[in-house]
């Protein structure tokens, strides 16, 4: 078995690894509704009372107070919870041997695993775990967990069945630092802009169920109780996604360098370049829209939500059916 | 702030804003228009609409980087692709409609950007504001009490020592009975976010109006050739609008040789090109010769310009002979690549010379191989069975009509075809050295061999290549990179550095114990700032408490 073999095993047994974990994440979610069931049964309406009270008193107090760390202040307070930690677990190993196949890769090819499409998705979504681990160690957003491994074990999924590629030399257009640099920051920046993604949802999926506390209708999301608020997520997001918009400017400066010596010229308007360029001008508009009154909460967190379709869409889409310059999907 | 009053951080404008406002005359009509035009929404609407209008341009070709596919959509689409051309469809970036969203954009971005610069220069010499009455209600209230024997202009004091070594800008307010210092930092996140605005325009402007400076040009080389770079020696030369060819620096690049290294060791990717590289020489006006290489991702630096690699091939030399055995045509022909394993198209004119004018279509195997049904191809890009097969016309090659035609292309309609698939004298077909009689006693054509004295069935040197090299000369290009860099930096600082007021206040409680307040208040996003309240007013109660123990006399118990 050759390298490049062992690294296709590390990788299917880095997908099984992560559909378990996928799956302890998705009972600990079926756990926190049912915990919610419980804690409301004897003090339910209490309980309700007192957030509705907290969201009312929300705009005057909350709103200069950020703090630093991720504020406990979800409806139901939610215990210690043994799937949750078969979940890290599990994800953590799934990360190991998803390391060790993009390492191999590399080691075969001789070069940074990180060429192709079948190898951006591997890389990209390497990173996309790396950021989600260690965001996790400053942060408990481990309630992402049914995302983060979902999202990386369909995107692995289409890389490895769809896109799967031997292993090449770099055509001479491809040998260059900036590769290194440029795709690297890119598929990092992705990996800040998953996680705001998935911020942003959990934050309009609370702040729905914030409006509905007090009325009758109760939603069917019962875990949503057992999560920060609305206006918390919508800080974690907001901090997530700045980081991912700096990466994505350097992204953009970095390609734009890299196409002066390729091309010779550092914008043009190729299909690949435009839609940088729309994902970045859509988080500028999303970073704006916070700044913006009336824009900021759920408004906003559209913005963010249709920024990462963008980013799927570039590289899902624009990378395999455009035709331009950046044509080396290696399909 | 002079922010925008839709801000998150400003005041709320007074209300009746635009609806019920009494008359605004000219002057207030023109006023509110421009308040609209730098307000956030405004900015936001244009940035979300600038993203939308960049949309169409990557479903369809657009002129600027693929003519070519502009070319063929029409073909494909004649009726729809008229009406997309009439709302400039395949010229999206420098359409109308998208230049004036951006240009809105950009007129919101000053209109918003000078006030905040003039208020922030302000800022930066004023002195920070007044200690609000109430701190409670701000953000990280935290209280503690002064260690006995402290007053509260000393605790103020030591405070304010604090809160300079922290980098903040400090004032102090004495009241009867109780002492504040307010304090304010992090002037740089407003500072980044000005330089980040001014940096973006600045990058309009030089992008805007650094290609009207520069140029740029194609020549294709073919190994062994010069080129000096002047005007008439461009296959095809784009001036910008404000270059002048005297500003062309004569030097002189010679293309040496042409190495190409293919894949062989791994059969999943046999054939794929490893590596370009034309090795050149470089000799400036009135100075030394020197070597330098172009390759793929490395251009070539010299005489103010850029040179790049762009494409490369095969460049047959054909000799073509009267019958008397007289030269009447001889060079090293460029044929362009058609695939992967450079099966590759030329064409020879010779007007002159012959009985008729005569054309010759040619095609080059590099390594020539044989499908099933008889028809050649090429199976590796190398020269391992080099081959080449010319297809013979003679007629009018339209070169007297006064309309330029292409090097690379020949209409044969109007020809008679001598020697064709399809006619009855099959092409002819030479391997490097050899030499054929054209049909009807024309004359003949020679492959010629370049490497004449390489052991037989060696073709590796036997037919020179080309390369065919873009030349660019752009003279803003260091400043678009100094605006980047400014964007960038100023991005940074404003997102991170965190800009906030602390206060601290000692109020002198009637028991003569001195109660300290501690607050904040975030001007933007700030996630730490409660933490810092606390790591203040900590750091604070310590700092007393170590010189009330210095200062204070022990008590006898
Ligand atoms: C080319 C168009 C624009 C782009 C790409 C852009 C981009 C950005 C970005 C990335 C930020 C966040 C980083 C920072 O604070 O420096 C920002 C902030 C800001 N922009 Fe813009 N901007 C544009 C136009 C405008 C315009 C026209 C205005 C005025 C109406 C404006 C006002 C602001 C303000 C006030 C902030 C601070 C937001 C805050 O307090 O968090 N921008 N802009």
């Amino acid at each position: 078995m050759n390298l490049n073999e062992l690294s296709i095993l590390s990788l299917y047994s880095a997908m099984a690894v992560y559909a378990l974990a996928f799956i302890a994440f998705a009972i600990d979610l079926a756990k926190r509704s049912s915990a919610v069931d419980s804690a409301e049964r004897p003090a339910g309406a209490a309980d309700e009372a007192s957030v509705a009270g907290a969201v009312a008193a929300g705009s005057t107090t909350t709103l200069t107070r950020i703090s630093a760390r991720i504020a406990n202040d979800a409806a139901t307070p939610y215990g210690r919870s043994a799937s949750l930690r078969v979940g890290v677990s599990l994800i953590v190993l799934a990360w190991g041997l998803h390391l060790v196949a993009a390492v191999l890769r590399g080691i075969a090819a001789e070069r940074v695993p990180w060429a192709n499409m079948y190898e951006f998705a591997m890389t990209g979504t390497l990173l996309i775990v790396t950021v989600f681990l260690i965001v996790l160690t400053r942060t408990d957003l481990r309630f992402l967990g049914t995302f983060v491994s979902g999202l990386v074990l369909i995107l692995l999924g289409i890389g490895a069945l769809q896109y799967y590629v031997e292993v090449a030399p770099l055509p001479p257009a491809l040998q260059s630092v900036w590769l290194v640099i440029h795709v690297f920051v890119a598929s990092l920046g992705t990996g800040f802009f998953a996680l705001g993604f998935a911020l942003s949802f959990v934050q309009l999926l609370q702040a729905r169920r914030e409006e509905r506390v007090g009325t009758a209708k109760p939603g069917r999301l019962k875990f949503l109780q057992t999560l920060p608020s609305a206006f918390t997520l919508e800080n974690l997001a907001y901090r997530v996604n700045i980081i991912g918009f700096i990466l994505w400017t350097f992204t953009l400066m970095a390609g734009s360098i890299w196409a002066e010596r390729a091309w010779g010229r550092y914008w043009g308007w190729d299909t690949k370049e435009v839609w940088t360029f729309i994902i970045w001008v859509i988080y500028a508009g999303y970073i704006h829209a916070r700044a913006t009154r009336g824009w900021r909460g759920s408004r906003s967190a559209w913005l963010a939500i249709i920024g990462f379709a963008a980013v799927m869409f570039n590289f899902g889409i624009v990378n395999v059916f455009f035709k331009g310059l950046h044509a080396y999907s290696g399909l | 702030m002079s922010r925008p009053s839709d801000h998150i951080d400003s005041a709320p404008a007074p209300s009746g804003d635009g609806i019920s406002q009494p008359k605004l005359g000219f002057v207030g009509t023109l006023r509110w228009f421009w308040r609209q035009l730098t307000s956030m929404r405004t900015a936001l609407f244009l940035l979300l609409l600038l993203a939308i209008a960049a949309v169409p341009g990557s479903l369809v070709p657009q002129r600027s980087s693929d003519p070519n596919g502009v070319t063929q959509y029409f073909a494909d689409n004649p009726d729809l692709a008229p009406i997309l051309d009439k709302i400039q469809a395949f010229d999206v970036y420098a359409s109308a409609w998208f230049s004036s969203i951006y240009l809105l954009l950009f007129v919101s971005l000053i209109g918003c950007v000078i006030p905040r610069t003039k208020h922030h220069l302000q800022a930066l010499r004023a002195k920070p504001p007044k200690t609000p009455a109430r701190l409670a209600r701000l953000a990280g209230f935290t209280t503690r009490s002064a260690p006995a024997g402290t007053d509260a202009a000393t605790a103020v004091a030591s405070a304010r020592t604090l809160l300079k070594q922290g980098r903040y800008r400090v004032a102090l307010f004495d009241g009867p009975k109780e002492f504040s210092a307010s304090a304010e930092r992090g002037y740089m996140r407003e500072t980044g976010n000005l330089v980040f605005h001014s940096a973006l325009v600045g990058l309009l402007v030089v992008v805007g109006f650094g290609s009207g400076f520069g140029f740029s040009g194609q020549r294709v080389l073919v190994e062994g050739q010069t080129f000096v770079n002047t005007l008439l020696a461009y296959d095809s030369f784009n001036p910008g609008r404000f270059f002048n060819d005297t500003e062309l620096d004569p030097y002189t690049l010679t293309l040496d040789d042409f190495e190409v290294s293919y894949e062989t060791a791994n059969l999943e990717a046999f054939g794929q090109p490893v590596d370009f590289t034309a090795g050149v020489t470089v000799t400036p006006r009135g100075g030394d010769a020197k070597d330098g290489a172009v390759r793929v991702n490395d251009p070539l630096r010299t005489g103010g310009t850029s040179v790049y690699l762009l494409g490369n091939g095969y460049a047959p030399t054909i000799t073509v002979k009267d019958p008397e055995g007289t030269v009447v045509f001889t060079d090293s022909v460029p044929f362009l690549p058609q695939d992967a394993n450079l099966t590759s198209l030329g064409i020879v004119k010779v007007p002159d010379g012959l009985a008729d004018q005569v054309g010759l279509v040619g095609f080059f195997y590099p390594t020539q191989d044989e499908t099933t049904t008889g028809s050649y191809f090429s199976s590796f890009p190398d020269l391992e069975y080099p081959v080449l097969t010319l297809n013979v016309y003679a007629g009018d090659l339209g070169l007297d009509d006064g309309v330029p035609t292409s090097v690379y292309a020949l209409d044969t309609d109007t020809m008679e075809p001598l020697a064709t698939r399809t006619s009855d004298i099959k092409p002819l077909e030479l391997k490097p050295g050899e030499t054929q009689e054209l049909p009807n006693g024309l004359g003949s054509v020679t492959f010629e061999n370049a490497s004449p004295d390489a052991a037989a069935g060696d073709y590796s040197d036997s037919v020179p290549r080309f390369a065919s090299f873009d030349i660019h000369h752009d003279p803003t290009q260091g400043w678009v990179l100094l605006f980047a860099v400014l964007v960038l930096g100023g991005l940074l600082t404003s997102l991170f550095v965190p800009r906030r007021r602390l206060w601290v206040k000692a109020v002198e409680q009637a028991d003569g114990s001195v109660r300290l307040e501690y607050a904040g208040l975030a001007r933007g996003e700030d996630p730490g700032l409660e933490s810092a309240v606390t790591a203040l007013a900590d750091r604070h109660a310590a700092l007393l408490e170590r010189s009330a123990s210095v200062v204070k006399p022990v008590e006898p118990a």
